[in-house]
């Protein structure tokens, strides 16, 4: 069973949603539905897993409802049709008091602009979801300090917010999520508002985390070259429709629609495609035609980027090997020639 | 659904306006002999008809007998209660030597304005200045200064959370906003006269009037600055599962507090407005002063209390709003970077 399951979710912005969804359901389009009633379709039919322990990004542009489906998942917008399975419990079926010992414990969420406590300091906002757990003030103080020291802002933990720079608020936003030791951490374009080398430092250091903490994360950004470093699954949202999901190399390699290939195609691929996804299997592959001198050796899960260099300087072959050593496949320069190539699937 | 129950409105205001032609035709002492002159006799498209003439006095003042021989004790208990605390109130500052009040206005000063030197001599001065102008003017001062505190004190008690359940719910706002307009526009005059009748003459009806005429901005200034929070640190406090009532101390009401605090200060600036006019209803304090300048045509007594009245205001607008900075800086705290 998935950690989080989203099914069939509908939202409907309006004064009357519930009126609207037999004619959403039957498939009229975001325009159609806001020019005969006014109501705005926020999400429509949104299907999505999400397994523990993995990061899935959800990409979109603005306006597609990535921040509304995040929103769903602890409630903080509730879907117009639809159940949210988080842990086996029908997030759907919580009454209030169900919701708020949810919250409290099941999952922490990063903001865009930080959603920082501008009266409370550095230590207090980190420690704000212990507090309303309701745990004692000094033991409140030796977690927060410990989620400070992790994201390396000890020596700040008595400053105010607005007394830090946008990265280290963002830290903070980051420590405060991780202090309930939540199983779930819901990031909403965590990272949008930072500049891009604070952005970057930012994700490495999330992923360095992540490494460490495991947990299940749903990233939301409008940012694909950030959705590709960090996500293990992807799912793009347009118009509130769930285009595709899957790994970063199905998107690329395998656009869904003219949607998806628009947002790829500025891609580096040579960055994000791995051996395995462009190798020619060992089995279909002619092995007569290289020189065994001629032959590179690269592990199956190795970017494109680590071995091009070394192909084009040695007009050498590249075989792939998974972790025992075994021959999984070959690349040659048609292969590499075709997988970097925004066209590379009509040159086939 | 909507366009029925709009046009349900609409039917019964039809209602309304043919139930009051109706009465109003029948009450009206000047009405034409028999319906059928309206017929005939079309001058009334030209003039405004002397039979339309809602009787909506009599309405009030007969409901308001039957309010007064009902429920007048309770209004008599307030009342009683509210002379007692202003009498005592204004007895201990009047008795005490002018020094120590002095003195502790500045000692009050100093500590909420965050121990700001500026203000606090200024307000000093301005205190020591209004007895200056004036001999009698001291004693006036302070009951005055009594009134308002009383008035402010009533404001905060009943205005704030006024304005933080509108600020929770869209209904209760929309049920409250007109009848804040209604406080804010209706003439002074209106509300001073039943509080007479309702508080006898003297302090009371001065602070009912207070409490009528400056709680509003308050109200409003609540509500205004707990929906201002800025909306994603609501969501935060949320997504960690903070409850309504967490939400509101923890997050809502300390981020209003700059705004609650200018509307204290409205309240304070308005209150002592409203002095000056209740000295029309034999309010002592130095709206008297004001009124006795007015009466005799003295311009110069007139404007020596006129001048008191502003000096008071400087003093008690200079201790709210360094009280509100000292907020403000506590919660935004920008100007101290680094």
């Amino acid at each position: 069973m998935s950690k989080i399951e989203i099914k069939n979710v509908y939202k409907i912005f309006g004064s009357n949603p519930d009126s609207v969804l037999p004619m959403v359901k039957e498939g009229a389009s975001k325009e159609e539905v806001l020019e005969k009633t006014g109501h705005t379709v926020g999400l429509d039919d949104v299907t999505i897993n999400i397994e523990e322990g993995e990061t899935f990004v959800c990409m979109g542009l603005s306006g597609s409802g990535k921040s509304t489906l995040i929103r769903h998942l602890n409630r903080l917008i509730d879907p117009t049709d639809g159940d949210i399975i988080v842990d086996g419990t029908n997030v759907m079926e919580l009454n209030e008091k169900q919701l708020i010992e949810f919250r409290k414990h099941e999952m922490s969420m990063v903001f865009q602009r930080f959603g920082l406590f501008p009266h409370k300091t550095v230590l207090e906002n980190v420690g704000y979801g212990l507090e309303i757990q309701g745990k004692e003030p000094e033991e409140r103080k030796k977690l927060s300090m410990i989620q400070v020291e992790s994201v390396g802002l000890q020596g700040f933990e008595n400053q105010y917010p607005s007394q830090l720079s946008g990265g280290m608020q963002q830290r903070v936003g980051l420590a405060r999520a991780l202090a309930t030791n939540p199983q779930i951490l819901l990031m909403d374009e965590a990272f949008s508002a930072l500049d891009p080398l604070i952005r970057s430092d930012m994700q490495n250091q999330l992923i360095e985390l992540q490494a460490k903490l495991k947990k299940t994360i749903v990233f939301i950004t409008h940012d694909l070259d950030e959705s590709l470093r960090l996500g293990d699954h992807i799912g793009i949202l347009n118009g509130g429709r769930l285009v595709q999901a899957g790994t970063p190399e199905e998107i690329i390699m395998k656009p869904a629609d003219d949607y998806v290939e628009a947002f790829v195609k500025d891609v580096n691929r040579a960055k994000v495609l791995r051996a395995k996804t462009v190798m020619i299997k060992a089995n279909e592959f002619n092995s007569k035609d290289i020189k065994l001198a001629d032959v590179y050796k690269v592990d199956e899960s190795s970017y494109i980027e680590d071995f091009l260099p070394k192909v084009l300087a040695d007009r050498c072959t590249v075989m792939v090997v998974d972790k025992m050593g075994d021959t999984k496949g070959y690349i040659t320069e048609k292969e590499l020639a075709i997988s970097l190539s925004k066209d590379g699937y009509n040159l086939k | 659904m909507k366009k029925i129950s709009k046009n349900l409105i609409y039917l019964f205001y039809l209602i309304l306006f043919g139930i009051l032609i109706v009465v109003s035709y029948n009450s009206s002492k000047r009405k034409p002999d028999s319906v059928s002159e309206l017929y005939t006799d079309f001058s009334w498209l030209i003039n405004w008809p002397k039979w339309l003439d809602t009787p909506f006095m009599h309405w009030i003042n007969k409901g308001w007998r039957g309010f007064i021989a009902d429920y007048g004790l309770i209004f008599d208990a307030i009342g009683y209660g509210l002379l007692r605390g202003y009498t005592e109130l204004k007895n201990v500052i009047v008795q005490a030597p002018w020094p120590i009040v002095i003195l502790a206005v500045i000692g009050i000063t100093y500590v909420i304005s965050g121990r700001k030197l500026g203000t606090t001599i200024f307000v000093g001065f301005c205190t020591f200045f209004i007895g200056f102008l004036n001999p009698r003017f001291w004693d006036k001062a302070i009951e005055t200064t009594t009134m308002v505190v009383i008035g402010i004190v009533i404001c905060v008690i009943i205005g704030i959370p006024i304005g933080i359940a509108m600020s929770r719910s869209e209904r209760v706002r929309n049920i409250i906003l007109p009848i804040l307009d209604t406080m804010q526009v209706i003439p002074a005059f209106c509300y001073l006269i039943p509080g007479i009748i309702l508080f006898g003459l003297g302090a009371i009806p001065a602070i009912i009037s207070i409490f009528i005429y400056a709680c509003p901005p308050l109200i409003r200034l609540t509500d205004l600055g707990i929906r201002l929070v800025d909306k994603e640190i609501i969501e935060a406090a949320e997504s960690f599962g903070a409850s309504k009532k967490q939400k509101l101390w923890g997050v809502q009401i300390p981020l209003a507090l700059p705004n609650i605090m200018q509307g204290i200060n409205q309240c304070t600036m308005m209150a002592l407005a409203m002095v000056v006019i209740a000295s029309m209803i034999g309010t002592r304090g130095l709206g008297d002063e004001v009124l006795l300048g007015l009466q005799q045509l003295n311009v110069g007594a007139a404007l020596e209390a006129g001048l008191a009245i502003v000096l008071l205001a400087i003093v008690l607008d200079r201790m709210t709003q360094a009280y509100g900075e000292k907020i403000q800086e506590r919660t935004q705290p920008q100007n101290k970077k680094n």
